[in-house]
């Protein structure tokens, strides 16, 4: 092998910070189910303990081997409110103590799956996970929950959407920090690494991998080399990096799944942002040319990005699932916070933006103030794009109680902080107080 | 098991001596090594290959990563496979 490729790979590595976001080992529960909640409990501890015994023994081993970060170790559950709707419980927050208990145990980072799955109508375990979902999220640290509120094939749960808005501002009332570990989807997707959106879905194997890698660094190094080249080039660019640094991805999961004996699920192609300097998507956008990220042309740039990012990971790797895209989170990017602090970066633009990228209105503080109906009108306004452009689109609002327009919530270490953005104070409460469903949308006369 | 080895840093007198003599005594076989100065930094690049019954990864990483510190140098060990798996179609 040559010098120039060995020392590229290095440099990519050390100096880009070229990282597995993360490993997410996805863990079926429905063998756990019991009409005694505390057996189903038990149950689910110990098949978690069990199947996910390895997993940080050999992320830790396969990094220090291969020299590449693991940054995440993580699991998914099935979504609980299938789960433990078999029992007569009032609430569920037993089964996200047991989660946090079990992901303690682990060493794991994060486990999601705290979730419903509600876009077309509520069975009665999900009412009961929802109404939970604040004590729940608040009482633990590791936990991450989800909703889907609609999909393409089945419109929009404008209830479920109306109380999402009252559960965000609840679970902001007890700790806004704790807003994190909540989103909100539209077509939601079943293998999803990246949290706190991750979940094992039902038509999934008892246990997979799924690796989620980043790299937005490399992204933006690879496009300095280019400046002032046609943007065909710079898609080229996109989609070179792109496949090297899915390969990566994709050999990473392959000897975690042959190590952990677990299946290789999917590789989630997804450029993941951090707050530190260097490892931010809004660089990406400015390198290909915009003064800052919001500038006109941002959208163009950002469908760009994530295009081309899948048109290089696809071929990279055996099976790619989960978001695959670009992340656009205000308070993981450093990029995104200086725009938004600097006024180029507006709410309404973001909202565009996530018309093309992967997720959704990202980590994006508003002021406590904000009504629940309010908050519901941003839910169901993403949620809408999503349905109509079948693709994920997601909210992952944060209230910052007690705290207005110019002030900034931090989340303390790693997680970075987030300025307060200003939201439109016209009330859509009597549109969202209908209730009701947005009907499925039509798929032909595309307009 | 094979590894590459990249030793970066300010070139001084000894490097090529001190690494190889580690490795020796580490039972590792070199199978490739080549050397120049990029921007006036030493760069080195060996694939080293040794019996799994006599030497494991994780002690001559850690080996090699005190050889670094006493020397001011940068060296990294990695398994060779994920160069391969980005490099290589």
């Amino acid at each position: 092998m040559e010098t120039k490729q060995i020392l590229e790979t290095i440099q990519m590595v050390s100096e880009e910070k070229l990282d597995i976001r993360t490993i997410t080992m996805g863990i079926s529960l429905f063998d756990c189910i019991d009409s005694d909640g505390e057996k189903a409990r038990q149950k689910i501890y110990d098949k978690l303990t069990k199947s996910a015994r390895d997993l940080v023994k050999v992320a830790n081993q396969i990094e220090s081997e291969y020299g590449i970060p693991i940054v995440n170790k993580r699991l998914s559950v099935t979504p609980i409110a299938m789960i433990a709707a078999a029992c007569h419980d009032e609430n569920y927050v037993a089964y996200a103590q047991t989660m946090e208990k079990a992901a303690e145990a682990l060493g794991v980072d994060l486990i999601g799956g705290f979730s419903a799955l509600v876009q077309k109508g509520y069975q009665a375990g999900d009412r009961k996970l929802i109404a939970s979902i604040p004590q729940a999220l608040s009482e633990t640290k590791r936990v991450c929950g989800s909703v889907n509120v609609g999909s393409t094939r089945a419109g929009i749960n404008m209830d479920a959407v109306k109380q999402m808005g009252g559960v965000v501002k609840e679970l902001a009332a007890i700790d806004p920090v704790s807003c994190m570990s909540l989103v909100i989807f539209a077509n939601a997707v079943e293998d999803n690494p990246f949290m706190a959106g991750a979940f094992h879905g039902v038509g999934e194997a008892d246990k997979v991998i799924n690796v989620g890698i980043s790299g937005p660094g490399v992204v933006k190094r690879a496009l300095e080399k280019v400046r002032g080249e046609s943007i065909d080039i710079v898609s080229e660019t996109i989609k070179k990096t792109a496949f090297k640094v899915t390969r990566m991805g994709q050999f990473v999961g392959n000897v975690a799944a042959e190590r952990l004996k677990v299946p290789f699920g999917i590789v989630d192609l997804s450029l993941a942002p951090t707050p530190s300097q260097g490892d931010s998507v809004a660089e990406i956008l400015e390198e290909i040319g915009l003064e800052s990220v919001g500038a006109p042309g941002t959208t163009a740039a950002l469908a760009l990005l994530n295009d081309a990012v899948k048109k290089g990971g696809v071929m990279a790797c055996e099976h790619v699932g989960g978001l695959s895209g670009a992340f656009i989170p205000v308070s993981e990017d450093s990029g995104m916070i200086k725009a938004v602090e600097h006024s180029n970066l507006n709410l309404e633009k973001l909202e565009a933006m996530t018309a093309v990228c992967s997720v959704g209105l990202d980590m994006i503080a508003v002021p406590g103030a904000t009504p629940a109906e309010t908050i519901s009108g941003m839910i169901a306004d993403e949620a809408a794009i999503g349905v109509i452009n079948n693709k994920t689109t997601a909210v992952r609002v944060i209230p910052a109680t007690g705290k207005k327009v110019g002030e900034r919530i931090d989340f303390g270490g790693l997680f970075g902080y987030a300025p307060i953005m200003p939201v439109n104070t016209n009330s859509p409460a009597k549109m969202i107080n209908r209730g009701g469903r947005i009907p499925a949308p039509i798929h032909s006369f595309k307009n | 098991m094979k590894a590459v080895i990249t030793v970066i840093g300010r070139d001084q007198i000894g490097i090529v001596a001190k690494v190889s003599q580690r490795l020796a005594a580490l039972k590792v076989n070199i199978t490739d090594i080549s050397q120049t100065l990029m921007d006036g930094n030493f760069t080195m690049m060996l694939m080293g290959e040794w019996q799994d019954s006599e030497s494991n990864f994780e002690a001559i990483k850690k080996e090699l990563n005190d050889l670094g510190n006493e020397t001011g140098l940068d060296i990294h060990t990695q398994r060779q496979e994920l160069f391969d798996a980005i490099q290589k179609l």
